[in-house]
C-alpha cells in the first residue's frame, strides 16, 4: 500500500483497521520530508522523535480502542503561529526565534486529542503578513508544483507541505486569504471557516477580528473531518460562538440540485460563453481586477460542471468589492499595530541590549520585525493616532459594515457565492515583495470574507498551461460551511469522474 | 503631488510604534505610507454618514464565567523563556535613575 497516495480519512481507517500503523505513517513522512525538504522547505521545525513517540503512545490506544476517531494516527503540520506546548513557535519572526509556548492552542489540543500526530511547523509570512510566504525570516517556501514559484501565503508553509505529500493535513490561519489563497497556489483544498467557529486561543493575533484557524486538506472529506474536530466549543476565545451544527461530515453529500449559486459579474467580467464573436483583444482588456484569462476560463468551467449537475448559477452583481482591499489594510494593520506590542523583550523572544527600558523595546522591536511588519506597524500606528482615528480607522469600520450588508443582500438571493481565490496562480519567487499595493491587489477575492466574518472555500479546479493549480473558491453566508462542503464535495467527485474519463 | 508624510509625522508615529527606523528605512517608510493612504483615501468616495462602524461581524456582548481557578501555579513555565530573571521575577533594564 502506498500510503503517501491516501487521504487523511483514508489513512485513518487503513490505521483503525490494522493495515498499517501510526508509526508507519509517521515514518512515511519523514521519509518523504528527507527527499524533498532540502528543495522545498516547508518547515521551520520538526521534531521526528517527538513524533514517533506520540506515534508509539497513540497506536496502542487504537488498538486498545480507546481512539476510535477518523484522524487518530494521522500526521498533521501546524503552522507556525499556532502554539505548541515545547516546541519552538517562531512565527516566522527573528523576533519569536526562541520563543518555547507553555501551552498548546486550543485546535492543537484538540487535534491531539483526536489523535492525530504533530511532526512539525510550517513557514509562513512573519507573523502571517504576506501572500506568498517570502517575508519570513527563515527563507522562502517553494511551490511543490513548480520551485521557481511560491506557495502563496502567509499559510505557504502547510498548502506545500500537503501536496507535497509532507504531512496528511495541516492548519493555518486566514486573515485575508492566508489559507485560500496558498491553498489555490499549491493544488489543495483550504477552508477558513465562519469567524467564531474555531477557538484562536493560542493562534498568534495578527488581526484579531479577522482570524480564522482553518484546515489545508488533500480533498473536501478530509477537510470537513478536521473541521468536525476543530470547531469544539472552547471557553477560552471569548470571541467563539457555541455552534451545534458542527457535523460537518454529514454534508458530505453529493447533490447540488436547485443550489442557487451567484458569481459577482465584478470578480468575473462576461462569461466566456457570452463572447462568441467579439474581438478577442477587446475582450481581454474587459477581464475584471486583472483576473487571468486561464483563470477565469477554468472558474468559468466549474460553474458549468456544477450547473450539470443541477445547481441554478447565475450572475449577480456584488456591490462594494473594489472597497474591501482599502478597508482591510486599514483594520488589518490597526489591529497589528495594536496586537503586536507585546512583543517587548521582557518576557519572552529576543531581547535587544540597550540604556534603559524604552530603549530596549525599540532597540528589540527594530532588530526583531522585518520589513512588512514594521510597515503594517507603522501604517497602523498612524491610523489609530489622534487626529487621524476618525478619518480612516472608523471610516474603514463603516465601509466593513456596508459590506456586510452588501453581502446579506447577496445571500438572500443565493445559497454560495462561485468565483476565483486568486486573480493568477502562483507567481515566480521574488517577484511580489517589490511593490506591496500590487501585491495587497491580489487579494481582491478572499479579503472580504474575512471582512464579513464568512466562511470560505479554496478547491482545486485545474492547471494552467505552465502546470501551476487553479483554485476555485465558494464563499457562503455565515454558519453555513455545509452548504459550501456540499457544493465542493460535489463538485470534487464529478471533477474526478470527469479527469479519470479523460484519461 | 507633495509628499504627505513628512519627516516630523515619521518620527511620531515612529513613537507609537515603539520602533527605531534607520535613515533609509524612514525614507521608505514615508514613501510607503504616503502610497498607502493615497490608496485608502478611495474609501472616501463612499457616503457612510449615518451607518455604525462594525468592529464585530456578530453584536458583540460581554462573555461572563465564573470566577473560579481552573489552572494551577504557572509561574515557572511563564517565566521558562524570559530573557533575564531574578528569583520568581522579570528582570528589565533601569527605567529610572
Amino acid at each position: 500500500m502506498e500510503l503517501l497516495s491516501l487521504s487523511a480519512v483514508e489513512l485513518g481507517a487503513a490505521i483503525r483497521e490494522g493495515r498499517t500503523t501510526a508509526v508507519e505513517a509517521v515514518e512515511a513522512v519523514f521519509a518523504r520530508i528527507e527527499k524533498l525538504e532540502g528543495t522545498l522547505h516547508c518547515y521551520i521545525t520538526l521534531d521526528k522523535k517527538r513524533a514517533l513517540d506520540n506515534a508509539v503512545r497513540v497506536q496502542k490506544k487504537i488498538e486498545a480502542k480507546e481512539l476510535q476517531g477518523p484522524l487518530a494516527g494521522v500526521p498533521v503540520a501546524m503552522k507556525d503561529n499556532l502554539s505548541t506546548e515545547g516546541m519552538l513557535t517562531t512565527c516566522a519572526s527573528k523576533i519569536l526565534k526562541n520563543y518555547i509556548p507553555s501551552y498548546s492552542a486550543q485546535a492543537v489540543l484538540q487535534l491531539e486529542k483526536a489523535g492525530a500526530i504533530l511532526i512539525g511547523k510550517t513557514n509562513m509570512d512573519e507573523f502571517a503578513m504576506g501572500s506568498t510566504t517570502e517575508t519570513s525570516a527563515y527563507g522562502v517556501t517553494r511551490n511543490p508544483h513548480n520551485p521557481e514559484h511560491v506557495p502563496g501565503g502567509s499559510s505557504g508553509g502547510s498548502a506545500a507541505a500537503v501536496a507535497a505529500g509532507e504531512c496528511f493535513f495541516a492548519l493555518g490561519s486566514d486573515t485575508g486569504g492566508s489559507v485560500r489563497q496558498p491553498a489555490s497556489y499549491c493544488g489543495v483544498v483550504g477552508m477558513k471557516p465562519t469567524y467564531g467557529t474555531v477557538s484562536r486561543y493560542g493562534l498568534v493575533a495578527y488581526g484579531s477580528s479577522l482570524d480564522q484557524i482553518g484546515p489545508l486538506c488533500k480533498n473536501v472529506e478530509d477537510c470537513a473531518a478536521v473541521m468536525e474536530i476543530i470547531a469544539a466549543f472552547d471557553e477560552k476565545d471569548s470571541t467563539q460562538i457555541a455552534r451545534k451544527d458542527t457535523d460537518f461530515t454529514s454534508a458530505l453529500i453529493r447533490d447540488v440540485k436547485g443550489m442557487r449559486i451567484g458569481i459577482p459579474r465584478a470578480y468575473m467580467g462576461e462569461n466566456p460563453q457570452a463572447r462568441m464573436g467579439k474581438n478577442p483583444e477587446i475582450y481581454r482588456e474587459k477581464s475584471a481586477q486583472g483576473l487571468d484569462t486561464e483563470v477565469r476560463d477554468a472558474v468559468w468551467k466549474a460553474a458549468e460542471l456544477l450547473r450539470s449537475q443541477g445547481a441554478v448559477v447565475e450572475e449577480f452583481d456584488l456591490d462594494l468589492v473594489e472597497y474591501a482591499i482599502p478597508a482591510y489594510y486599514t483594520i488589518a494593520s490597526a489591529e497589528a499595530s495594536s496586537n503586536l506590542e507585546r512583543f517587548d523583550g521582557v518576557k519572552y523572544g529576543l531581547r535587544a541590549q540597550a540604556q534603559g527600558l524604552h530603549q530596549m523595546y525599540k532597540k528589540t522591536r527594530s532588530q526583531g520585525f522585518g520589513p512588512e511588519v514594521k510597515r503594517r506597524i507603522m501604517l497602523g500606528s498612524y491610523v489609530l493616532s489622534s487626529g487621524y482615528y476618525d478619518a480612516y480607522y472608523l471610516k474603514a469600520l463603516r465601509v466593513k459594515a456596508m459590506l456586510k450588508q452588501a453581502f446579506d443582500r447577496a445571500f438572500a438571493a443565493y445559497d454560495c457565492i462561485l468565483g476565483p481565490v486568486a486573480p493568477s496562480t502562483a507567481p515566480k519567487l521574488g517577484e511580489s515583495l517589490s511593490d506591496p499595493i500590487k501585491m495587497y491587489l491580489g487579494d481582491i477575492y478572499t479579503i472580504a470574507v474575512n471582512l464579513a466574518g464568512l466562511p470560505g472555500i479554496s478547491i482545486p479546479c485545474g492547471m494552467d498551461g505552465k502546470g501551476l493549480p487553479i483554485g476555485l473558491q465558494l464563499i457562503g453566508d455565515c454558519f453555513q460551511e455545509k452548504k459550501l462542503l456540499r457544493a465542493a464535495y460535489t463538485y470534487e467527485q464529478r471533477r474526478n469522474e470527469l479527469l479519470v474519463g479523460e484519461g | 503631488m507633495a509628499e504627505r508624510i513628512d519627516d516630523e509625522t515619521i518620527a511620531y508615529v515612529s513613537i507609537l510604534a515603539k520602533l527605531e527606523l534607520s535613515s533609509e528605512e524612514k525614507e521608505q517608510a514615508k514613501k510607503d505610507m504616503g502610497r498607502m493612504l493615497d490608496y485608502i483615501d478611495k474609501l472616501n468616495e463612499l457616503d457612510t454618514e449615518g451607518v455604525e462602524p462594525m468592529s464585530h461581524v456578530f453584536p458583540a456582548q460581554n462573555v461572563f464565567r465564573e470566577d473560579v481557578v481552573t489552572n494551577g501555579d504557572g509561574s515557572e513555565s511563564t517565566l521558562m523563556n524570559v530573557p533575564a530573571r531574578k528569583d520568581n521575577m522579570f528582570v528589565v533594564p533601569k527605567t529610572f535613575e
